[in-house]
């Protein structure tokens, strides 16, 4: 009973504190558990390996902020490097204000690893992957994408005529888009999905929190999304893929996370048992 | 009342009638008065800002000018709002605006520019951070009110127990086919409710959006009554 007493009582503080440690810990002395590809983050990374032919275009679109980018932004980096890595042309576009920060730094940081891994195979900025400027209008942008990318926003991010950019050879709606993936941890998914994908037959997938992915599997099984990333374990997923390739030296942020999240998770498993011994307990002894 | 009431009427319903016979009429004319019509969706989008921010000055002053609690963060709010939009009108969003570089001659056009770098050291750190409190939060929620007391509550916290576990890779290290397992409930339990969900707003924004074309929903103009 005294045991019972103590969990009933327990100070939430001590519920940080160890949370804090099952978090920091598993940074400092990694396990790396192995882990299973799920079909959904599989498909995408076939499609990408194995469906668009060289030179071909990615469109990702970094709908997220920095209180999303611990799940979000490994995604947007690993899809860029992989796209990348087979000479496919990629643009970041996005529908917030905050998201043209998230694609600028992973545009930064892909071309600088990719470099690094690669200085045989160079990538430039304008030419093999860009950054489309923001402009204002959500669900207005993504139909005017569908009927002309290069005049919906004439510029890219860094202030250079999009008519005069390699990247954009050729590159006139959605008919000229290998395939878009959607990052965000919002609804903006699901207005691609309406507007991009129901109407003008953009090839899609999602990557999404592991919070909100629940939300799109009738997605998946209608085909409108041919695959989905779903939370930090979606991108480690792809992140492990991308790695047998051997072609991408970036940090793998996502693998390097999951460790601390694993601990995390059975942490709250464990609260959640004992908060009910506790509850089942007293509750028994009241009925007495 | 005519500027406040019918004409906001009367633009809703001519415009909302006319985008949707657009959309069954192939006719190049019909394609040009919706690629016009997305033009000025963007347009007016972006004047929005404008009022977010003339809403935002307007709060916080009037905070401040009445002292009321707290009053002292709305200073901080206003400042950080125009230098903000100060280094990102006059330094430039990702690159070094000419006029920066004329300033400070050792800036050079692949430098960070002064509002990346705020966005990416004192932005970043500081949403992120606030965003992970809810790890915190949601630890002492899950012990403190996660109860199995009936038999629906007992099925949620099994399936999510089944689920939280699921998706790391400790979870697949103590039983190998639980991925499976919690694939399968995303895939089929899960994705029916979602569905149903999914339906019923569908219909709910289809039946709002009629009302508003017909002048019957009203509550968007403002005003009350």
């Amino acid at each position: 009973m005294k045991f019972i007493n103590f969990i009933s009582n327990l100070d939430k503080r001590w519920i940080y504190l160890i949370l804090a440690l099952c978090i920091i810990i598993p940074f400092l002395f990694p396990v790396g558990f192995p882990m299973k590809t799920t079909p959904p983050v599989k498909s995408i990374y076939d499609f990408i390996e194995d469906s668009i032919p060289e030179g071909g275009v990615v469109l990702i679109g970094a709908d997220y902020d920095p209180s999303t980018m611990a799940e979000l932004h490994p995604m947007a980096k690993v899809i860029a490097a992989h796209a990348l890595s087979n000479n496919l042309r990629v643009l970041f576009v996005t529908l917030y204000p905050q998201g043209a920060g998230m694609a600028q730094d992973a545009i930064d940081n892909v071309l600088k690893e990719w470099n690094k891994s690669n200085p045989e195979n160079q990538k430039q900025l304008g030419k093999d992957i860009t950054l489309l400027a923001y402009v204002p209008g959500v669900s207005a942008v993504v139909l005017k994408m569908g009927e002309d990318i290069t005049q919906t926003f004439n510029e890219d991010g860094y202030g250079n005529k999009l008519s005069e950019l390699e990247v954009m050879k050729g590159i006139k709606n959605y008919n000229d888009i290998n395939l878009m993936v959607e990052l965000a941890g919002s609804s903006v998914v699901l207005t691609w999905l309406i507007y991009a994908n129901g109407r003008y037959g953009l090839k899609m997938g999602i990557g999404t929190t592991a919070v909100s992915a629940a939300e799109y599997y009738s997605y998946l099984q209608s085909k409108q999304a041919i695959g989905m990333l779903g939370g930090l374990k979606g991108a480690a997923e792809y992140e492990h893929l991308l790695d047998k390739k051997n072609v991408y030296g970036g940090r793998k942020d996502a693998s390097i996370g999951m460790d601390a999240q694993s601990s995390a998770h059975i942490f709250f498993i464990i609260l959640i048992i004992l908060g009910n011994i506790a509850y089942f307990v007293k509750k028994r002894k009241e009925g007495k | 009342m005519f500027l406040r009431r019918t004409l906001p009427l009367l633009v809703s319903a001519i415009f909302g009638i006319a985008l949707i016979l657009q959309f069954f009429v192939p006719h190049p004319a019909s394609k040009s008065f919706y690629n016009l019509m997305l033009d000025w969706l963007i347009i007016v989008s972006a004047f929005t800002y404008l009022i977010a921010v003339q809403s935002t000055v307007e709060l916080h002053f009037t905070k401040i000018k009445r002292k009321v609690e707290g009053w002292q963060y709305s200073i901080i709010v206003l400042v950080s709002l125009f230098v903000t939009a100060l280094l990102g009108v006059f330094g430039g969003a990702f690159m070094p605006t000419t006029l920066w570089m004329k300033i400070f001659p050792s800036v050079k056009p692949t430098d960070t520019t002064p509002l990346m770098y705020t966005y990416l050291y004192m932005q970043m750190p500081m949403q992120s951070t606030i965003f992970s409190l809810l790890a915190f939060y949601m630890a002492s929620a899950a012990f403190r009110s996660f109860r199995a007391r009936s038999f629906d509550a007992t099925l949620l916290l099994v399936t999510a127990g089944i689920v939280t576990l699921g998706r790391v890779p400790l979870g697949e290290f103590i039983y190998k086919g639980l991925p499976d397992v919690v694939e399968w409930i995303l895939k089929y339990p899960n994705m029916a409710a979602q569905r149903g969900i999914l339906i019923g707003v569908q219909l709910g924004i289809i039946a709002t959006s009629i009302k508003i074309i017909l002048g019957i929903e009203r509550k968007y103009l403002g005003g009350g009554k």
